[in-house]
């Protein structure tokens, strides 16, 4: 029986031998940060492979298969190759804003990271509401994308920035309306609470019919959250250059592009707590081992976000008056009503 | 550590509160106030009102400031400055704020707190309940006011949206 308890107790009880305690719990908190930090470039890094390498796939190439065993050292190349490259930025632009921009995107994906149960102890902020506070910080992320377009003086990147914010301010809705959905099931939004209910049963398979809806919503919502095609408008490079990152070269365009990528993981993971039971095994199969949860939680969201790269690469990019027409025409109102038949159903019992 | 939080907290909401106000160029101004909301909302994390901050960076950080954000950049272009106004309204201005500050300290020195040792986090069942109850001290009444609020305030808005004489 190994768990995370466990390893992070003994580095817990070994810190606060080695130095005072006010000391020790400030090591502590930076630690953490690291931590958090690592596992974001990592996955950012990794995502964006493994979306080219699916790319590859649904196009007939191969991809990326050089660098290092079935290119798996391709995107840290780039990334070193991005950092060393030069600054660039147009002379007109309000340099504060500018500069100030990818950092907001960064740092709301960091803080929605820091909430997800990876496994039954691995979660660095359970706060007791858990999935109010994902949907307060990814309402934070658009406000960089839209100081991004703003300040870097070009129309091109103002006009992908408007769009982003008519996109991302209409899907919230969808988004926050679905998980509210599964909040009528789980009775709480505390992100271990809620993977709690589910030890008898996914919430999917509890909530049956109204759950599959939300679940179908949710996962439309979400993939037009983080301006993926078939949403990408924002960015759309028939219409737009690269819309609002256009003026960003080096590493202040790799912040946007890996919090893009981040922001998918997020959706995803999102997914996988309030559906899939996080680190639930299916049937419990691996209960008795407990750090196995990790494997199950990123297993889980990977396969959703293979879904969402198979999106990209099968669905043509939507006009903006359709994508606005699909919010608010079809997902609210489906997502109004499917309210009220999951609240019927919790109240007359007929959960599985 | 919580008192250095606070003051430091504080301290970001002072100074930028200050820059939103003297700043001349508009969108910056829009930025400032955003980190100031922000402060207030790490307030009410250092208080444990997980909900309330939750909901102040929601409803103001994600709603309000978009929305002014938005507003500012259909309207202000990125050279145009706002202009300074005259001396004499500069003064009146600042007189008028010495005195709401001072109003406000006054207020605040007299007032004798007490000092309430809650260790209770306020859950969003508790709000919820609150909100709904008919009892004394129940929310229902403001509650559903402000739905019909809402609600004529978005059949408005879709009225005023609607071009007139299009049939």
């Amino acid at each position: 029986m190994i768990r995370f308890f466990s390893i992070t107790k003994n580095i817990h009880e070994w810190l606060f031998n080695l130095m005072p305690e006010s000391v020790a719990s400030v090591v502590e908190m930076i630690l953490i940060a690291v931590v958090y930090l690592l596992i974001f470039a990592v996955a950012g890094l990794y995502l964006v492979l493994l979306e080219r390498r699916v790319a590859a796939w649904f196009q007939l190439r191969i991809g990326p298969n050089r660098v290092g065993y079935q290119g798996l050292l391709q995107t840290m190349a780039d990334a070193l190759k991005l950092v060393s490259k030069e600054l660039t930025g147009t002379e007109k632009a309000d340099k504060f804003l500018y500069n100030l921009a990818p950092y907001f995107v960064i740092i709301s994906s960091l803080m929605a990271l820091s909430v997800f149960p990876f496994t039954q102890d691995f979660q660095a902020f359970d706060i007791n509401i858990g999935l109010l506070f994902l949907i307060a910080i990814s309402s934070i992320g658009v406000i960089g994308i839209l100081l991004g377009g703003w300040s870097s003086n070009n129309k091109f990147a103002l006009i992908g920035a408007m769009r982003s914010g008519v996109q991302t301010i209409s899907y919230e809705l969808s988004v926050g309306l679905s998980l509210l959905t599964m909040v009528l099931l789980t009775g709480s939004l505390q992100l271990s609470e809620i993977v709690e209910v589910q030890k008898g049963g996914w919430l999917i398979v509890q909530g049956h019919i109204p759950a599959v809806i939300a679940f179908m919503i949710y996962m439309i919502a979400g993939t037009a959250e983080t301006n993926r095609a078939p949403f990408d408008l924002v960015e759309a490079e028939s219409e737009l250059g690269a819309g609002f990152h256009t003026e960003y070269s080096g590493m202040k365009f790799a912040y946007f592009f890996l919090a893009e990528f981040i922001n998918m993981f997020i959706i995803a993971a999102i997914a996988t707590t309030v559906f899939f039971g996080a680190w639930l095994s299916p049937f419990g199969i691996t209960e008795s081992i407990p750090i196995l949860g990790v494997v199950w939680f990123l297993g889980k969201t990977l396969i959703l976000v293979f879904l969402m790269m198979w999106f990209r690469w099968t669905f043509p990019r939507l006009r903006i008056d359709q994508l606005l027409t699909l919010e608010w025409k079809y997902l609210l109102p489906i997502n109004l009503i499917n309210i009220v038949v999951m609240a019927f159903v919790v109240w007359l019992k007929i959960t599985i | 550590m919580e008192r250095i939080i606070f003051y430091t907290l504080a301290l970001i909401i002072v100074v930028f509160a200050i820059a939103s106000v003297s700043s001349r160029k508009m969108l910056r101004s829009v930025i400032y106030l955003l980190f100031v909301l922000c402060g207030i909302a790490g307030f009410y994390f250092l208080i444990d009102y997980n909900f309330l901050a939750a909901i102040q960076l929601t409803v103001y950080a994600g709603g309000i400031i978009v929305l002014l954000i938005f507003s500012v950049m259909l309207v202000h272009h990125i050279e145009m400055e706002l202009e300074v106004v005259k001396k004499a309204r500069q003064i009146l201005v600042g007189l008028l704020c010495l005195i709401g500050l001072g109003v406000f300290l006054i207020t605040i020195y007299t007032h004798p707190f007490v000092v309430v040792e809650n260790q209770i986090t306020t859950t969003t069942a508790d709000i919820g309940y609150k909100l709904l109850s008919y009892d004394d001290g129940g929310f229902i009444l403001p509650f559903e006011v402000i739905s019909v609020l809402l609600l004529a305030a978005m059949i408005g808005a879709i009225v005023i949206a609607k071009k007139v004489g299009s049939e």
